[in-house]
């Protein structure tokens, strides 16, 4: 693996790295990603795939409205707040 | 006051229940020894000494007044800093979360709260639970109590370390891959990863949500189905939570008996990266519960050899997702860059900095896995592997009660040695791995000393809902070791000088 | 796929492109639609936790530590939100899946509190149906509907700084999470072909046809204005209707009806330039602005993008068994479209009439009007003319006026018992809508002492006094031209301030007079 796409990983990750950690992870990203690829071997088309360990269907709760938190609360841990909102860098993005 | 912190957990609520002692002196000598010892250790990030004498002098009360208390009630614990707790700091050893009091509590939290266990503080983990050796905390290294110079495993070291110096009697720890049973292997101490299900996730900083399972980490078999019964059981809050059909764990602990239990041996961890000493004491330790009256017998697993695969597929694309909230816009750090700090390039300095070289890697490797074209390639192929593991296991309990296995390859390994290998840091979870992907419950116990004179451990394993038989097989076992050692193996343990570092 | 960065001098180069007329448009080429519809859900509490979902509260404060998405939370999935996802398939004639699951649509975001939103992606709960969509001539279009699914909504952003409360400008944002965690149901179309010049027209109605059946289905509100509904339209051209699919836009949350109209008559006269200038449509995301009419580009980004969705292992598969879906199905309410056409043969209303009483939202308020014994005509008169009049004075909805139904078919009884005529029965709703719908129309009547006169003696006084002071409409009367009565009529009601029994007064004066009628 490439920096490169180390570095495409990374952003689509949200991840600011620097360039040594790019090259660092290119490197040590091939030889993991080669122990795991034995997993392909067995992974063939008549095997399921389990995504829960226990299966179970249909799990549910009921319409019912629960303790909220208060303002205070939810804001508590903003690292800035104001207007009872949280406070966000610009964002650059579709409207 | 050193007698006192030595006992079991069983032993510290007869006492109370007898009158011996009182909740309070109970909780004050942990506090002291935690005082004492913790700078060699550093097990605690927080200490909560005000919260956990409040509930002591509150069961003292209570106990007064002739109430009915629960069978722990009174009996301090740690809990592992990745369970959630109001009021007080929880930062998954993560600067990301480095001050953040968070609004409620994990369920399990208020069971122990319900139950009065009085609540010592939060332990050390590596960072998001993401290692094997407690050293990628941003809270410092946790040390193991048998040597200082030696990893007390990890991701949950710190709860593991805390019981085994005598620090608290029970602790909390979760498994994802092995961070309950791999720590106590390495510290002569017993960890359980109930049935995936079993105790709930909510209020668990997830690390990957189909493998994580809080348990019980204690110094014996029974302290571990006393501290499951409290912390277990349905919660609403949890989809993947099971309603029922599990045993009497502490009955199962205490019945000390294994006459006609099958115990299968799985083949595929009887190779050659287990240590000599290691493996010699697992089979003294199979030696013993046949002697006993269990049948040994050998079972194959041909799908094993890739757990670890779907594991390192699975783990990271799980905890990739369930990492992405922490972008310093709602709680805990963030990091504004200097030029045009746009939300997005503040979430990416915030990340890029709060976390460290561990939880990048696996959210990045994670990123891959789930990404466009390769999703079938690898999370798809690691989610079929896990079907296999499950057939592999249920073939395995047709033939037997339950698996039996090494818990780690090696004894507890020097600080530094394998922190900056991740492959090799990988492979210490070989062996219980293959549990967290079929969700079912898993033991480790001490199986004795092995290479230099530090513990091993044996783990055991059962179906889903079969956690009984875990408490059965580890308590006959433990019992028929502890003959033999002449006292627990913690006996063993050199003292802790304190203040030592 | 996302859209392929472009240059600033490309950029340049779209924008010269002249638009073309939309007659033109619509000749040379065959507009294809797509129609991507999010409905806000009705529920009590939100998808995946117990927070309230309410419109208007203090920010932040209709949320749970689940719905801020805060560290260790787990969802768990509102039972009455699946039954309202499943009643809205059967609805559009869908197949409801034996077993679906929730999948985690991943991108970064600061409206979503968890950086993903819990959606549905490979196994949506409904899937190929379709509806019946009515247009102004009656023409019928049938929409496919490829999927409904349920998902989650996000929170929401204000913009700070900017010189508009937008984006563009904006030094910083507050985020309310309120929102967040609203259960939706998105619900998407095949490709619609076939439609033409009728296009912008087909979209609107298509989103007014979801609109009414959510509101019969009463799974949500459906507000247009509130964004309970919101709409993303796609649009694209190609040479004929037997050429592939061409390129196609697509403009995100048009919210209401006229707009979405304008949008697709946009879009299509714009990519209809585009493509006569010899370049190719852009394939992106647009918005739509009101003040103008037109669309705009959405920012090009950077990295393509790359969902990464995968089963949310949080959650387990919702697999509705057959009896319950078949016991929702038994329980779906008779939906517009059927019960427009039943109405309009039982009640002999016409298509017109209809229509105006639907926009109107005076369907249901005639239909209990007419429940309670009115006549369908009656009824309509009486809600889509006073009662109409006063709450477009009051700036209401026709139920929002306070007035019930109950009091108008009172009305409407007295006048056919020849109690109190239209007049009266205009002044009587007046005093009930000032009283904001207190008062019984009979005890009003009795109070205020309206009732009509058809007491001979003091009509026939009245009658007196009247041919008395009209000697020349008298002869005119007598010569023949009966109409000129009237003449006289306007004087006695007046005598008798309107409450005359106008048909009394006529025979009477007939009776005089000694002319026939």
């Amino acid at each position: 693996m490439s920096s490169e796409e180390v570095a495409r990983l990374a952003s689509l990750a949200r991840i600011q790295l620097t360039d040594e950690e790019l090259t660092r992870f290119a490197g040590e990203f091939d030889a993991i990603l080669t122990a795991v690829a034995s997993v392909s071997e067995v992974a063939s088309d008549d095997v399921p795939a389990t995504s829960h360990p226990i299966a179970m269907t249909n799990v549910f709760r009921a319409d019912e409205v629960t303790r909220t938190l208060t303002q205070e609360e939810a804001l508590a841990g903003a690292p800035e707040a104001a207007d009872g909102r949280f406070v966000v860098p610009q964002i650059l993005g579709e409207e | 006051m050193t007698d006192l912190i030595r006992k079991s957990a069983a032993e510290m609520a007869a006492g109370l229940a007898a009158g011996e002692f009182s909740a309070r002196e109970l909780t004050d000598a942990h506090l002291e020894r935690i005082e004492a010892v913790d700078s060699d250790l550093n097990a605690f990030i927080t200490v909560t000494a005000d919260d956990a004498r409040a509930t002591a002098d509150a069961v003292d009360s209570a106990r007064a007044a002739g109430k009915q208390l629960a069978p722990l009630a009174g009996v301090p614990v740690a809990v592992k800093d990745i369970a959630v707790t109001r009021g007080v700091q929880t930062t998954a050893g993560s600067t990301m979360l480095e001050g953040w009091v968070p609004p409620y509590d994990a369920t399990l939290v208020t069971h122990l709260k319900q139950a009065r266990l009085p609540i010592l503080g939060k332990t050390n983990m590596d960072e998001f639970a993401m290692g094997s050796s407690t050293e990628t905390s941003a809270y410092g290294i946790t040390r193991n109590p048998w040597n200082l110079d030696r990893i007390p495993g990890g991701s949950g070291g710190g709860s593991s370390a805390a019981v085994a110096g005598f620090e608290a009697p029970l602790a909390i720890g979760t498994d994802t891959g092995g961070s309950i049973r791999q720590p106590a292997s390495v510290t002569g101490t017993v960890g359980v990863k109930p049935t995936y299900g079993s105790v709930s996730r909510y209020g668990l900083i997830a690390m990957a949500s189909s493998l994580d399972q809080a348990g019980p980490c204690t110094r014996t078999v029974e302290d571990a189905a006393l501290l499951h019964d409290v912390i277990g059981g349905y919660d609403p809050k949890d989809s993947t939570s099971i309603r029922d059909g599990f045993g009497d764990f502490v009955a199962a602990a205490r019945s000390k008996d294994v006459k006609g239990l099958r115990v299968g041996v799985i083949e595929q961890l009887e190779h050659d990266d287990f240590d000599p000493l290691v493996r010699a004491r697992f089979e003294e330790s199979l030696a013993l519960l046949e002697e006993a009256g269990a049948e040994i017998v050998r079972v194959s697993c041909p799908n094993f050899e890739y757990a670890l695969g779907a594991y390192y597929l699975i783990m990271p694309s799980e905890a990739s997702s369930n990492l992405a909230k922490f972008d310093g816009m709602r709680f805990g750090l963030r990091v504004i860059p200097e030029d045009n700090p746009t939300a997005e390039r503040v979430m990416a300095a915030t990340r890029g900095e709060g976390f460290g070289a561990e939880v990048k890697r696996r959210i990045l490797l994670g990123t891959y896995a789930l990404s466009s074209g390769y999703y079938d390639a690898y999370y798809g192929s690691a989610q079929k592997v896990r079907t296999l593991v499950q057939r592999d296991f249920a073939a395995a309990y047709e033939k037997v009660d339950v698996l039996a296995s090494p818990t780690a390859p090696t004894v507890a390994f020097p600080l530094g040695q394998k922190v900056d290998n991740p492959m090799t840091m990988y492979l210490n979870d070989i062996a219980t791995i293959p549990a967290n992907l079929a969700g079912v419950p898993g033991m480790s116990l001490p199986s004795g000393l092995a290479e230099d004179g530090l513990p091993a451990g044996i783990q055991f394993l059962a179906p889903a809902l079969g956690d009984d038989r875990l408490y059965r097989v580890g308590g006959a076992l433990e019992a028929l070791l502890e003959h033999k050692w002449g006292g627990p193996i913690l006996a063993q343990a050199p003292a802790l000088e304190g203040g030592a570092r | 796929m996302s859209a392929q960065p472009v240059s600033a001098n490309k950029v340049r180069e779209y924008l010269d492109v002249q638009p073309l007329d939309f007659d033109d448009a619509v000749k040379t080429y065959d507009p294809v639609l797509g129609i991507e519809v999010h409905v806000e859900l009705g529920t009590a509490t939100k998808m995946f936790d117990g927070a309230p979902n309410v419109f208007a509260a203090e920010p932040n404060t209709a949320i749970t530590e689940v719905s801020l998405g805060l560290p260790g939370t787990l969802p768990v999935v509102n039972e009455k939100a699946v039954e309202y996802a499943i009643r809205i398939g059967l609805a559009l004639n869908c197949e409801i899946a034996e077993s679906c699951r929730f999948a985690r649509k991943q991108y970064f975001y600061p409206d979503l509190t968890k950086n993903f939103q819990t959606s549905q992606y490979d196994e949506p709960i409904a899937f190929d149906g379709w509806v019946d969509v009515e247009l102004e001539d009656g023409e019928i279009v049938r929409v496919e509907i490829e999927r409904a699914h349920m998902e989650e909504d996000a929170g929401k952003n204000t913009h700070i700084g900017g010189s508009t409360g937008r984006i563009q400008g904006a030094t910083h944002s507050q985020v309310d999470y309120n929102r967040a965690g609203v259960p939706l149901v998105e619900i998407v179309t095949r490709p619609i072909p076939n439609v033409g010049e009728r296009a912008p027209e087909v979209a609107a109605a298509y989103v007014r046809t979801l609109r009414d059946i959510f509101r019969a289905l009463d799974v949500s509100e459906a507000r247009m204005e509130r964004g309970n509904v919101r709409a993303d339209i796609n649009v694209s051209l190609r040479a004929d209707a037997d050429a592939p699919l061409g390129t196609r836009t697509e403009t995100k949350n048009v919210n209401s009806f006229r707009a979405i109209d304008r949008a697709v008559r946009f879009e299509i006269c714009r990519q209809a330039g585009v493509l006569d200038a010899g370049m190719d449509v852009v394939q992106e995301t647009r918005h739509f602005h009101d003040e103008t009419g037109e669309t705009s580009p959405g920012r090009v980004k950077t990295d393509a993008e790359d969902y990464r969705y995968f089963p949310e292992p949080d959650l387990v598969p919702v697999a509705p068994s057959r009896d319950w879906v078949e016991q929702l199905r038994s329980t779906l309410p008779e939906l517009p479209a059927a019960r427009r056409r039943r109405l309009i043969g039982e009640w002999g209303f016409s298509d017109f009439e209809m229509r105006d009483v639907i926009n109107a939202g005076a369907l249901d308020l005639i239909q209990e009007t007419v429940d309670a014994g009115a006549k369908p005509q009656a009824a309509r008169k009486w809600w889509m003319g006073e009662l109409a009049r006063y709450a477009k004075d009051k700036g209401v909805e026709l139920d929002e006026l306070g007035v019930s139904s109950a009091q108008v078919a009172e009305l409407i009884g007295l006048i056919d018992e020849k109690k109190i005529n239209d007049k009266i029965g205009r002044q009587v709703l007046g005093v009930i809508v000032e009283a904001d719908g207190d008062g019984s129309p009979a005890q009003i009547v009795e109070d205020k002492g309206l009732a009509v006169v058809s007491d001979d003696s003091v009509l026939t006084d009245a009658v007196d006094a009247a041919i008395a002071d009209n000697p020349d409409v008298v002869e005119k009367i007598k010569g023949g031209k009966v109409q000129a009565i009237g003449a006289l009529m306007g004087p006695v009601m007046k005598a008798t301030r309107g409450q005359a029994d106008a048909g009394r007064v006529r025979q009477i004066i007939m009776e005089k007079l000694g002319v026939a009628g």
